[in-house]
């Protein structure tokens, strides 16, 4: 009978020693795509691991086949995942079709306050409908698209006496959109220690939603909109606007005189390759990226630069990033929630930054040293200010075909005109819509 | 004299069980065995055609499925008829399918032509030939991509070796005049050694002695070729066009890895364009439509074409 005391003291001593350690273990899996923030990830999971005695396992899936492999996953009802780093865009189905627990309840329950994140992060990441106190995601991975370019080149006194002569102006970081193209078209072909090089990678890819996002870095800074008032869907003079057809001829510009060759369908692998490899001399890519490139001992360091997408009637970027959410088919929703709770907290926060993820938390964001805390951190910053993003809506993935067409189709495929193109794909997403029953 | 097997089993068999079995017609049993083959053949091959034909009057999409389904009558129909898209699909997939053929069977009928001669090395050079078609489309599609590829590509070496064209100077898979080309190359270099085979196999068929009769005859060799090579392999190479045809109507990993069904959307196929509309932009409905479409329009294709085999054969 003593010993049976003493056993149980000891339990009770052994439960309170180790408080966190939830009562019973499971093994979570959570889903993202496969890049070098997810390696990041892993990384600060693992304190995660040793507080809760959960185990994280992770499926990262390549970012062509992320959105087909997770859709299908979601759609089909899919117990893979029971946390999910999903795109932005995916928001507006993930809450309507029932994918996504909304996590209102828990974040009060829990005190987790969507203040304590950066506004423009909750708006694009969590809440749908847009904008509404309706939360299906925790920030996790601030992201926009960015550029960066080799310094280096820039920094030769032959180079920028070159570019001086040829244009009348100093080589430095471009300010706006057709200083970028004179600045990509002024090193196409130009000859830089003994190779060829060229003036930019940009995004052209077909499949899966490339060409878009690349495009819209354009589109964005002459001031495109998807609607002429928020919400009407009412497209025609947005969309097709005077501002939107210049905009997609400077891409098309930008990709005929300004890339290497056969840069037909390239997207974020093919950009840091094409940078990588010394072939361009400047590259848009997503800020994710950026850690690694400034670590990379051929092209890093001093011998690389970043810059935000310059504005040309405004200062825009193309989002990128996701939430977390925790996957309604799921049977280990409580665990799930207890990561996001443990994810949501500032140190963590921090954490996450210092390992190379973009926290979107206001304590790491806002803290005086941030700006100096990376090459590049001041101008996500200014990136973030001013992101815009692709549609939200459950039809988001037919939206964003049909705009991967039209736009392949004028500027690689050389079909038709931008008017025409930005025409076409306003009554394609017409239909859509009408098919929706929102027009 | 004593039983026989059958005879035991007669024995054995219950008096009741032995009427029962004996009320049996052999039409009867002959249902009782091909009965689990129409039950197979009804349960995966049947009803999802009519479950699609089904679909194809509605508006459904499998990624909503708490979405209330409605019938449109033949709006799906109407919608890729009248769609100028898909028929710059149609033109692409004939364009495809038009030259691809024509090269397989040009290519492969001469290979088997000179195969079939004896000389030294033949089974080696078979073995070589075919060995492009023993690999899986995805492998192929992704490597050429490289081949194809404008500044380290080696067939773009290869033109600029023969033609002094500079090899950075086009884009195989980049360029909209070009990219057709690129993947018809493709399908030829895999497939012709498929038509190859089957060609072999029909002037393997055709007797010595009609060849010694024509000799006799004093019939020259370009007479042979035509009245007797070419008849006699002809329902072969019918036969391998058939196969293609097929084939290549419904080609897309090779080509999905190749071009992506780019550039813009010049060498997107109607699998393809079938495959975003099914399952990226999840228009069931709509793609169950369009699916009945090729279906109809394949085996109808396929039909006056047999019944043409037919014919050739019985001559």
């Amino acid at each position: 009978m003593k010993s049976a005391k003493y056993l149980a003291a000891s339990a009770l001593l052994a439960s309170t020693a180790f408080g966190t350690v939830s009562a019973s273990a499971d093994e979570l899996t959570l889903c993202w795509a496969a890049w070098d923030p997810a390696n990041a990830l892993v990384e600060l999971s693992k304190e995660f691991e040793a507080q809760s005695g959960h185990t994280m396992k992770f499926e990262f899936v390549p970012w062509p086949n992320f959105a087909d492999r997770m859709l299908n996953e979601l759609n089909s009802g899919g117990k893979l995942c029971d946390l999910l780093i999903g795109d932005s865009q995916w928001i507006g189905g993930g809450a309507e079709n029932g994918h996504y627990v909304k996590l209102n309840d828990f974040f009060d329950s829990e005190g987790i306050s969507m203040d304590d994140f950066a506004p423009a992060t909750v708006y694009a990441y969590s809440t749908w409908p847009k904008g509404t106190p309706n939360y299906y995601a925790l920030p996790a991975m601030g992201d926009a698209n960015g550029w960066f370019y080799r310094k280096d080149w820039f920094e030769k006194p032959e180079i920028q006496a070159a570019y001086k002569e040829a244009t009348g102006q100093d080589l430095g970081v471009p300010k706006t959109q057709k200083e970028l193209l004179q600045i990509a078209q002024f090193f196409q072909g130009r000859e830089i220690d003994g190779q060829t090089r060229y003036g930019a990678a940009i995004f052209t890819e077909r499949g899966s939603e490339g060409i878009t996002m690349g495009a819209t870095g354009a589109l964005y800074a002459w001031g495109f909109k998807y609607e002429t008032e928020p919400g009407t869907y009412q497209m025609e003079g947005a969309v097709n606007s005077p501002a939107a057809v210049e905009a997609l001829e400077f891409y098309k510009e930008f990709y005929k005189t300004a890339t290497p060759p056969g840069y037909t369908d390239s997207y974020m692998e093919q950009s840091l390759d094409a940078f990588k490899s010394g072939q361009v001399a400047m590259a848009m890519n997503w800020f994710a990226f950026f850690p690694g490139l400034y670590a990379d001992p051929d092209v890093g360091g001093d011998k690389i630069g970043f810059f935000v997408n310059p504005g040309q009637n405004v200062e825009a970027s193309t989002l990128g990033g996701q939430g977390i959410s925790v996957v309604a088919y799921s049977d280990k929703q409580d665990a799930a929630l207890e990561y996001i709770k443990w994810f949501a907290q500032p140190d963590v926060q921090k954490k996450w930054w210092d390992l190379g993820g973009y926290s979107c938390h206001v304590s790491v964001l806002n803290d005086p040293g941030f700006t100096e805390s990376a090459p590049f951190a001041a101008d996500f910053l200014k990136a973030m200010d001013g992101v815009q993003d692709f549609w939200q809506e459950p039809a988001y993935a037919e939206l964003l075909l049909a705009m991967q067409k039209r736009l392949h189709d004028y500027i690689v495929a050389d079909q038709g005109t931008a008017q025409e193109a930005l025409d076409k794909l306003i009554e394609d997403w017409t239909e859509t819509f009408e098919d929706e029953g929102k027009l | 004299m004593s039983d026989t097997p059958i005879d035991r089993v007669a024995k054995a068999t219950p008096p009741v069980l032995a009427r029962k079995i004996r009320g049996f017609s052999d039409r009867a049993i002959a249902w009782v065995f091909i009965a689990p083959t129409i039950f197979l053949l009804l349960a995966v091959n049947i009803f999802p055609l009519i479950w699609t034909i089904n679909l194809s009057f509605t508006n459904f999409r499998a990624n909503r499925p708490n979405r209330e389904v409605d019938y449109i009558g033949l709006r799906n129909y109407e919608r890729i008829l009248t769609d100028g898209d898909i028929w710059l699909t149609m033109q692409a997939t004939a364009h495809f399918l038009f030259w691809t053929i024509f090269f397989q069977v040009l290519i492969g009928f001469t290979l088997a032509w000179l195969i079939n001669r004896k000389f030294k090395g033949n089974d080696l050079w078979t073995t070589i030939i075919v060995l492009p078609m023993m690999l899986s489309p995805a492998v192929v599609g992704n490597f050429w991509t490289f081949l194809y590829q404008p500044q380290i590509g080696l067939f773009n070496y290869g033109v600029s070796f023969f033609t002094g064209i500079d090899p950075s100077s086009f884009q195989m898979i980049g360029d909209v005049a070009l990219a057709p080309w690129s993947i018809v190359i493709v399908d030829t270099w895999m497939w012709t050694p498929f038509v190859m085979l089957i060609c072999l196999a029909g002037l393997r068929s055709i007797p010595d002695y009609i060849y010694e009769a024509a000799e006799i005859d004093r019939a020259s060799k370009w007479r042979q070729f035509w009245t007797i090579t070419v008849p006699m392999v002809l329902p072969f190479l019918m036969l391998a066009v058939l196969f293609r045809g097929i084939e290549n109507f419904k080609m897309f990993d090779l080509v999905v890895q190749l071009t992506g069904g780019g550039p813009g959307s010049v060498t997107e196929l109607t699998s393809i364009n079938l495959k975003r509309e099914a399952f990226e932009k999840w228009r069931t409905g709509y793609a169950s439509a369009y699916a009945i479409i090729l279906f109809v329009t394949v085996f109808g294709l396929a039909s006056i074409y047999v019944k043409a085999l037919n014919k050739v054969k019985e001559r």
